[in-house]
């Protein structure tokens, strides 16, 4: 690509058609770290879009990576439908008692209105300052919880599971309600200036459904809401497994899958090669206890296996990097990805 | 009596309720309740257990397996039944982690094996330490998905230490399986991958104890 300073957008946008940027880009799923960066409480931090603009630049301006991620938390979205969203000193914030209480009540479910929700604007109050001060140099991810994954908070994962196997017609009217959301929330991420959505799935992953499941009703439910959101969109299953359902994932209409650090780099890059961007692995529970040294041998291995051809983005495997990870080693694996990134890479043996 | 283990397999892996309950309901007229339990439900729950060790079975096949099971071994012990495993006495909960599935599996799967335990939910270190004391527990189970709760784990060991009480504290959850030193960096006694392998950790505990 010559000596050319490229974006993080255009180094970005060229991995995704399966070529060699300039080197591997880096996404740092960072969230509550910005808090640490503006010394302030997750909680406050996570109050106000001025904030999360803020500490997301700071970030990138410190770790020099790939992407600003305007991501809260889990909860958020469920607070949107009425939750309430329970923050902690160290960690990410909880959802608290599920909003359904009942499972007869999805008969007469509404989804909230986007613009009425004050914890959805704060989100696109900081994806439009981002936007501004950023234009086109770096890609915004917005991120919304797939219809699929959200009644996890919306009933309790328990309760959940028995209405995917015991109550079809419930469960169909919930999908229903919740792609509705689904769509309206990422579209409003786009037009406030996000690049592109993290659909993000947790439970189509064969960590948690058998394949056969998933097809009947995860992948439906991705297959028709990622056709109505109106930009690029990334399928992340949180840590959960995925190669086994990559195809599958491919005829969603996603262009990336996070991979889990539970499974082999190299076969998920194979599997996913030419049909998916894989997004991923380095343990984000792991991190919190690397040294600098260890965090670069991670990001070695990690390119090794799948950076060559392009098709793949650097990142943690969950989507949400701890806040127990330590600045210095966010700093080696920033550092590791320029010094072990570049492309071509030479030093990685041919297959 | 490997074929009935491979058919009730086969049918919790669907939940498929009828079927499981057809399987067990026809055993009845042979065995022992205890026997059935012990030869035919908690080997098809160690089987599943490890298909989801290895990625070959799904979390919600564990729990839809787990309840099914959790019910038939209610109608064929109820609670109280002289065959019930009240020992070691054992209470399970969450710390301030409102993600509750594990727990339930757990919950379910010890269940399922004939053991009696208590719930005490999603709690606080503070409330867990007080009713392990109050209880007299002697293992404590502790399930957990977020690593600020996995964390806390050391100030429960540390309270308990404090107390001079006799607890094992036995883990699991995701946490541990991303970081395979956490469970001992926490304090706890054991680490479980499964919620099957909890049985066999509860069996060693119960074995040690009536060694002393």
């Amino acid at each position: 690509m010559g000596n050319r300073h490229m974006t993080s957008l255009e180094r970005v946008l060229i991995t995704l058609g399966h070529q060699e940027p300039d080197r591997v880009p880096l996404f740092l799923l960072l969230t509550m770290h910005g808090a640490k960066e503006l010394g302030v409480s997750i909680e406050s931090y996570f109050s106000q879009g001025e904030h999360v603009a803020e500490g997301q630049l700071k970030l990138l301006e410190k770790y020099g990576h790939d992407c600003i991620y305007n991501f809260y938390h889990a909860p958020l979205e469920v607070e949107a439908w009425g939750a309430e969203v329970i923050y902690c000193e160290d960690g990410p914030p909880n959802s608290g008692i599920p909003v359904i209480q009942n499972i007869q009540d999805i008969q007469t479910l509404e989804a909230p209105r986007i613009e009425a929700c004050t914890c959805l604007e704060k989100v696109l109050t900081s994806a439009r300052l981002l936007k501004e001060t950023l234009q086109d140099q770096v890609p915004i991810i917005g991120v919304v919880m797939s219809p699929f994954s959200l009644p996890v908070m919306q009933l309790g994962f328990n309760r959940y599971i028995e209405l995917i196997y015991e109550s079809p017609h419930l469960f169909q009217r919930l999908m229903d309600i919740n792609t509705r959301f689904c769509v309206d929330w990422a579209n409003a991420q786009l037009d406030a200036g996000s690049t592109a959505i993290c659909y993000f799935d947790p439970v189509s992953s064969s960590t948690i459904i058998p394949r056969e499941l998933y097809l009947k009703t995860g992948f439906k439910v991705a297959t028709n809401t990622i056709a109505q959101i109106k930009g690029p969109t990334a399928t992340h299953l949180a840590s959960g497994r995925g190669v086994s359902i990559v195809d599958d994932l491919s005829k969603t209409g996603t262009a990336i899958m996070g991979s889990s650090s539970l499974e082999d780099l190299s076969e998920v890059k194979a599997a996913c090669r030419k049909k998916l961007t894989v997004l991923g692995d380095l343990n984000g529970i792991g991190m919190c206890g690397w040294t600098p040294e260890q965090a670069e041998d991670e990001v070695k291995k990690a390119i090794a296996a799948a950076g060559p051809g392009g098709g793949f983005i650097l990142s943690d495997n969950h989507g949400e990097i701890p806040y127990q990870v330590p600045d210095e080693v966010l700093l080696a694996i920033s550092r590791a990805v320029r010094r072990w990134g570049q492309y071509p890479l030479d030093w990685v043996p041919s297959p | 009596m490997e074929h009935e283990t491979t058919l009730l397999v086969e049918s919790l892996l669907v939940a498929d309720r009828l079927a499981a309950e057809v399987i067990v309901k026809g055993l009845t007229q042979e065995i022992s309740p205890i026997r059935i339990i012990e030869n035919v439900i908690v080997p098809a729950l160690e089987h599943i257990g490890k298909g989801w060790e290895d990625g070959s079975v799904a979390l919600s096949q564990v729990y839809m397996g787990g309840r099914i099971c959790e019910k038939m071994v209610d109608g064929l012990l109820p609670p109280g039944a002289p065959d019930r495993k009240g020992q070691p006495c054992m209470a399970l909960c969450v710390l301030k982690d409102h993600h509750l599935l594990g727990k339930q599996i757990v919950y379910s799967l010890l269940r399922a094996a004939g053991f009696e335990l208590s719930d005490y939910g999603n709690i606080s270190v503070e409330e867990v330490v007080e009713r392990v004391k109050k209880d007299q527990i002697k293992v404590l189970l502790i399930s957990v998905l977020m690593l600020p709760s996995a964390l806390k784990i050391k100030e429960v060991r540390s309270k308990i230490l404090d107390m001079g009480l006799d607890v094992q504290i036995v883990v699991g959850g995701a946490p541990f399986r991303f970081d395979s030193k956490l469970w001992r960096a926490v304090g706890a006694d054991a680490m479980c991958t499964t919620a099957s392998g909890v049985v066999p950790v509860i069996e060693q505990i119960m074995e040690v104890s009536h060694g002393q």
